[in-house]
């Protein structure tokens, strides 16, 4: 057994590696010894914690092992192009522990203290137990809808897939038998309907059937959304007073936990598309601050630090998110675009456009001495980065300086972009910021615009009354000539015209990513 | 009283160490900063074990509790394995 003077101070040693584990990921290159110092902090804190006292070994073994067989087998399928979804589901199941810690320590606190419990449990533990459950929930039923979202099979009209279906369904299925299921059991059952059990037990019904509704339907907004989004968190806000005020009662823990559940749906369904760096990076933070709340309800100090350094991490990436939008938090939760005027006409502004070909563009490249290439969602979609690769080798054997040009809310999640480069082997030095190649974009030969649409829409700087009007964009119309790969001249998440497929220099080339850069590969071949 | 102002304390200035450390950053890390934070978040783990694995806790407590531990686990094992497998791409060729 350790002393939990010794146990104490491991977590502060576990503590210390968290810190070096994110200070290292600040270079590539010492970025995997960060996460080596991760491992080692949590192996040391868990060694600290089972040894500490007498614990009942096979049952922490059933729960350690299926979550690492699940987690071994989930981090090892994954694809690189599939990393928003796993990270949206790890921020979920993070939730999802800090809602259960929490509701397992106050059924233990109130168990150990029976008679005057609710004197009893601290103040610290209340309202730490409440911010709990109520980021933790949230962070879990918003994590599944960003998932469903990024995994495209909730709030759509299409079609589904057998395993999506199983999911959706599925998942509203529990959610509504899980709902009903307690409430009946714990609430109207024994004590009748009408008496506060039985109303807080329908309180459950009445969240668990919103939820698993709302996320059946077809569409990701519904008249009355932003009012329900409202009324659910003064619901939230609500039930947390009256948890605080009298803990022992726990079923008002799992009707904030519903209440909160149905917060989290609600203000993550309408987000989509160019938002969703936005979202992951918020629930992300969410995971940690819910993490660090439990830490409060157990005092436990490695908790509040691990959980509030990733609380902080998430903010950050937050904020560098919204800016790169030009967008307030506010506006990305309640999804409002910025000031919107008249949509100019799409045909219009197209009347000039110039189509070309592989050929044409092969010849072009020819007297290039500098390329840029500006990737997109278009890009991870059509899984094109190992073409992406093998066509920039080749340009830079014939002499050209290829680089990436990266927007930061390229793509689905922060870094997106750059880790689907990475796996296709591309020298992280040859990624670009945004900031660092718009200085130099006027000596850039040929600009080749993959996938991305907004990121690189001029509008932005000219149309104070567009919706992405202030959006830092890449400066791609300021290169000799750019060279834009889109399927169709369609619209992109702004759901605005891009003026830039009409300008002089621009040329557009209509197909699939990976198609069109293999053609582009065989033309320069060719054109030896 | 005292507990709590102690807990606030490390609370704060671990927000600001984190704020420090993460500003350093580059974006090109971004998704393995998010994997990895993700995985440190599953800390919560301690937290489960200890509910799951204290005989004297009553038997609902500690059931929610495994359910707990299982959640977390995924979360710590798949995070820090995730992360792996990214910065594992990121180098420089010469």
């Amino acid at each position: 057994m350790i002393p939990p003077q010794i146990r104490d101070l491991i977590y502060v040693l576990a503590a210390i590696f968290f810190i070096f584990d994110l200070k290292w990921m600040s270079h590539p290159r010492t970025a995997l010894r960060g996460n080596y110092a991760g491992v080692l902090g949590m192996v040391l804190a868990i060694a600290a914690t089972v040894f500490s006292q007498s614990l009942d070994w096979g049952t922490m073994a059933i729960g350690v092992g299926i979550g690492t067989v699940i987690g071994l087998v989930a981090a090892l399928r994954i694809k690189m192009t599939s990393m928003p979804e796993m990270v949206g589901v790890l921020n979920g199941f993070g939730g999802a522990a800090s809602v259960l810690v929490a509701g397992a320590a106050v059924i233990a606190a109130v168990s150990a203290l029976s008679g005057a419990a609710g004197q009893a449990v601290g103040l610290q533990t209340r309202v730490a137990t409440v911010a709990s459950a109520l980021i933790g929930s949230v962070t879990f039923f918003g994590s599944y809808v960003a998932f469903g979202k990024l995994a495209e099979f909730l709030g759509v009209k299409w079609k589904l897939h057998t395993w999506q279906k199983i999911i959706k369904y599925g998942f509203s299925a529990i959610v509504i038998a899980g709902a009903g299921w307690y409430g009946v059991t714990q609430g109207i059952q024994p004590h009748g309907a009408g008496s506060s059990e039985g109303l807080m037990g329908i309180a459950v019904i009445v969240c668990g059937l919103l939820i698993g509704g709302i996320l059946l339907r077809k569409k990701d907004r519904f008249p009355g959304m932003n009012a329900l989004k409202g009324i659910s968190f003064l619901a939230s806000m609500g039930v947390g007073v009256m948890l605080v005020q009298q803990p022992e009662n726990q079923m008002l823990f799992w009707v904030l936990a519903a209440a909160a559940g149905v917060l989290g749906v609600l203000l993550t369904l309408s987000i989509g598309g160019a938002d969703m760096p936005v979202v992951i990076a918020l629930l992300n933070s969410y995971s940690g601050l819910a993490a660090a709340a439990t830490g409060f309800v157990i005092n436990n100090t490695v908790l509040i630090i691990a959980g509030s350094l990733v609380g902080a991490s998430g903010v950050i990436l937050t904020n560098i998110m919204c800016k790169a939008m030009n967008r307030s938090l506010t506006n990305v939760l309640f999804g409002v675009m910025g000031p919107t005027s008249e949509t100019p006409d799409a045909d219009e502004v197209y009347k000039s456009v110039k189509s070309t070909s592989a050929d044409e563009i092969a010849m072009m490249l020819d007297g290039a001495q500098r390329v840029v290439i500006v990737p997109g969602y278009g890009m991870a979609v059509a899984q094109a980065q190992h073409a992406v690769k093998n066509f920039a080798a080749m340009l830079e054997e014939r002499g050209a300086l290829v680089e990436y040009g990266i927007h930061p809310v390229a793509g689905r999640m922060p870094g997106h972009m750059n880790v689907l480069l990475a796996e296709a082997d591309v020298d992280y030095d040859k990624l670009r910021d945004m900031d660092e190649i718009n200085a130099e974009m006027d000596q850039v030969d040929v600009v080749i615009v993959l996938g991305a649409n907004d990121v690189v829409n001029p509008v932005a700087r000219t149309d104070p009354q567009s919706p992405i009007a202030g959006m830092p964009i890449i400066d791609v119309d300021k290169a000799r000539t750019v060279v834009v790969i889109k399927r169709s001249l369609s619209p992109g998440f702004a759901g605005i015209p891009n003026p830039l497929f009409s300008l002089d220099n621009t040329l557009m080339f209509y197909s699939d990513g990976k198609v069109a850069v293999q053609a582009m590969i065989t033309a320069v071949k060719e054109n030896l | 009283m005292e507990l709590f102002i102690g807990a606030l304390t490390v609370f704060v200035l671990a927000v600001f160490v984190g704020f420090e450390v993460v500003t350093k950053v580059p974006p090109t890390l971004h998704t393995p900063l998010m994997s990895a934070s993700n995985a440190i978040s599953g800390i919560t783990l301690i937290g489960a074990l200890l509910l799951a694995g204290q005989t004297d806790n009553p038997q609902l407590s500690r059931t929610i509790a495994v359910v707990g531990v299982t959640f977390a686990t995924i979360n710590v094992v798949g995070g820090f394995l995730v992360t792996h497998r990214m910065l594992a791409m990121f180098r420089k060729k010469n």
